[in-house]
């Protein structure tokens, strides 16, 4: 009785993607990017954040279709003369890393709150969407650049580097929960209402058995549409903090530290070190992008067919 | 009597609730410069004697209890005073509303974009959302919004300046100076300088409108009104400008009034990019150097920015619909 939402659910998501079959490629090639970023230590050909592993005499060569290339690089070299491949899958590793742990801590703040909100309600109810309200209007990535630029003011740019993926994982992570909240809480209160919440009511189940076991595992669908488009989010904000010098330092770039450190070289007319991590972020963005629209569009009853 | 005071009362508490915004913010300044700047060491450097340095801290009345620091603070930020710039020598509040016309000029620009473009394609893509064009805009939207602003202003100089040279790459260009306001729009060069960050900075607002625009449109095509309007006989045109559109403005702006945080943020990042001079470049600049007080003074500043154009949008919401003001009341 309780799968019963979540495996209809499950079988318009499959029907969906059968009609939208740009979901199912995009599924693919996100999970092949994340494949290849977990194993980047087994499958780079260099660990870029070895110093003694590279050589500045191979800085800024071409890709190796393009003349004057090494066959030892496939993407090329950077200024640093580190094998531009290598520093993509590591780059890529990190910027996932931050997305997902950030990503992580919006869910853990925001799903119990819009739990609770939507089950006791009331006063409950009014505080937490008025902090949230509040929380939304700031803007997660203005905020984190004030946060991380004030931290760079105050301890510099080394300390900064040394801590800055904790530090971005925080920052964004504790910035973005209302929307967890919010879509928690209009489940629940949809949920709570329905027949089998009640009946676990009449036997006497406790609140937290009611939420754990008959409200959470049928409000999971659209939280998972929310997570998916956070990632994007996270993993966006990385990259632009990043670019704008306030996240990772160049000797562990991230996708976006090496985009500022490839557009200083595209007026030289090197535009690899740019353009072929630019390409792996939006590629992962789109990816999850589309997942996520496929998802929402699914699930929203505005846009079946009538 | 009532109907007319109703909103009066509305806006009298919202702006009651930008002071206290704004003074929360001056707090919050505050206590950065006192968390991160040492003004005696960027006076007088590390070197000199202890003595000198507590005759200096005494004068300049860094010795006194905090909450006296604070209202001499808040008092003098009251008459415009934030502090000096160690960079510029020069007060804070002049360096940095002296870029403000950059940024704002920028802003405007693409906001301009943004509406002529996301309006229509909002509604179209409301009203006919299984044709081809609705799902082809839909998809460029999801590559729109995939492509992070910096990026798409790389991309956009390696085009039009590195490769094809057409456009320029960075700076404002010529610009004329009227009254306090340094404008770029009256030249060509300016004009010319403005082609790309506007088109950039719009790009990544471009697509969430039209979500926006869509979202509130399908949410009003599904109410009785518009299909009553429809089964009276009103043509579709009527009835999705002038039924469907006109209520979905509502929820728009407050939508809108939400993105203004992430306008500032993205508009960071591009002047970042062309190296436009306005407040955002101004800001990381004084960031690497380090210069406390016009940090400090951004904060302030775009703090200021932000109530004012929330206070503004809340206005708007209740002038297109006089409901929100007897909701405010309960």
């Amino acid at each position: 009785m309780t799968g019963e939402s979540s495996r209809t659910a499950l079988a318009s998501v499959r029907a969906f993607a059968l009609d939208q079959p740009g979901s199912v490629v995009a599924a693919c090639l996100l999970g092949a990017i994340a494949l290849a970023a977990l194993a980047a230590p087994l499958i780079a050909p260099q660990n870029p954040f070895d110093l003694a592993s590279f050589d500045v005499l191979d800085a800024d060569l071409p890709p190796i279709w393009l003349r004057g290339s090494d066959l030892r690089f496939l993407l090329g070299t950077d200024s640093q003369g580190r094998d531009l491949l290598s520093t993509i899958l590591y780059g890529t590793r990190i910027s996932l890393t931050v997305g997902v742990f950030a990503v992580a801590i919006q869910a853990a703040i925001g799903i119990p709150l819009g739990l609770i909100a939507g089950f006791i309600g009331g006063r409950v109810d009014g505080l937490i969407a008025r902090v949230a309200d509040v929380q939304l209007s700031l803007s997660t990535l203005i905020l984190a650049i004030i946060a991380l630029a004030l931290v760079r003011a105050g301890l510099g740019g080394e300390t900064l580097g040394r801590i800055a993926v904790p530090l971005l994982v925080l920052v964004i992570g504790l910035a973005e929960w209302p929307y967890f909240a919010r879509t928690a809480r209009a489940a629940t209160l949809v949920e709570s209402a329905k027949d089998h919440v009640r009946a676990a009511r009449a036997l006497g189940a406790s609140d937290g058995t009611i939420l754990r076991r008959h409200i959470l595992p049928n409000i999971l669908s659209p939280l998972i549409v929310v997570a998916t488009t956070q990632v994007a989010g996270a993993v966006m904000a990385e990259a632009a903090l990043s670019f704008l010098g306030l996240g990772l330092p160049v000797t562990q770039p991230s996708l976006g530290t090496l985009i500022r450190s490839g557009y200083d070289l595209i007026f030289a007319g090197i535009w690899w070190v740019t353009v072929f991590p630019g390409l792996t972020l939006v590629s992962i963005l789109v990816a999850v992008n589309v997942l996520g629209d496929t998802l929402r569009d699914a699930l929203d009853p505005r846009l079946t067919p009538r | 009597m009532q109907a007319l005071g109703a909103p009066l009362a509305f806006i009298v508490k919202r702006a009651g609730q930008a002071i206290l915004v704004m003074l929360a913010i001056a707090v919050i300044a505050f206590a950065v410069k006192g968390a991160l700047g040492d003004p005696l060491r960027e006076i007088m450097g590390e070197t000199v004697p202890e003595a000198e340095r507590a005759e200096l801290r005494h004068q300049l009345g860094l010795d006194a209890p905090w909450p006296v620091q604070l209202a001499r603070y808040l008092g003098h930020a009251a008459q415009g005073d934030l502090g000096q710039s160690y960079i510029y020598k020069r007060p804070t509040l002049e360096v940095v509303l002296a870029k403000f016309p950059a940024s704002f000029e920028l802003v405007l620009a693409a906001s301009l974009i943004v509406l002529l473009i996301s309006l229509p394609a909002g509604i179209y893509c409301a009203v006919k959302p299984r044709s081809l064009d609705a799902r082809l805009i839909l998809g460029l939207s999801v590559l729109g919004i995939s492509v992070p602003v910096f990026l798409t202003g790389i991309i956009l100089i390696s085009i039009f300046s590195v490769w094809l040279g057409l456009l320029p790459a960075f700076g404002r260009g010529e610009t004329v100076r009227i009254g306090f306001w340094e404008t770029g729009l009256l030249t060509l060069d300016g004009l010319k300088h403005l082609l790309l960050p506007a088109i950039t900075l719009s790009s990544i607002m471009l697509p969430l409108f039209i979500r926006l625009v869509r979202g509130a449109m399908l949410d009003q095509l599904g109410t009785d009104y518009v299909r009553t309007a429809r089964s009276k006989g009103a043509s579709r045109l009527r009835v999705w400008l002038h039924h469907a559109l006109r209520n979905a403005l509502i929820p728009l702006v407050a939508l809108g009034g939400l993105q203004i945080g992430n306008m500032l943020a993205f508009t960071l990042l591009t002047e970042t990019v062309f190296q436009w001079p306005g407040m955002g470049f101004l800001f990381l600049e004084a960031v690497t150097r380090a210069d406390v007080p016009l940090i400090t003074t951004y904060l302030v500043a775009v703090g200021f920015l932000f109530v004012v154009t929330n206070t503004l949008a809340d206005v708007v919401s209740l002038w297109l619909d006089p409901r929100i003001s007897l909701e405010g009341r309960r």
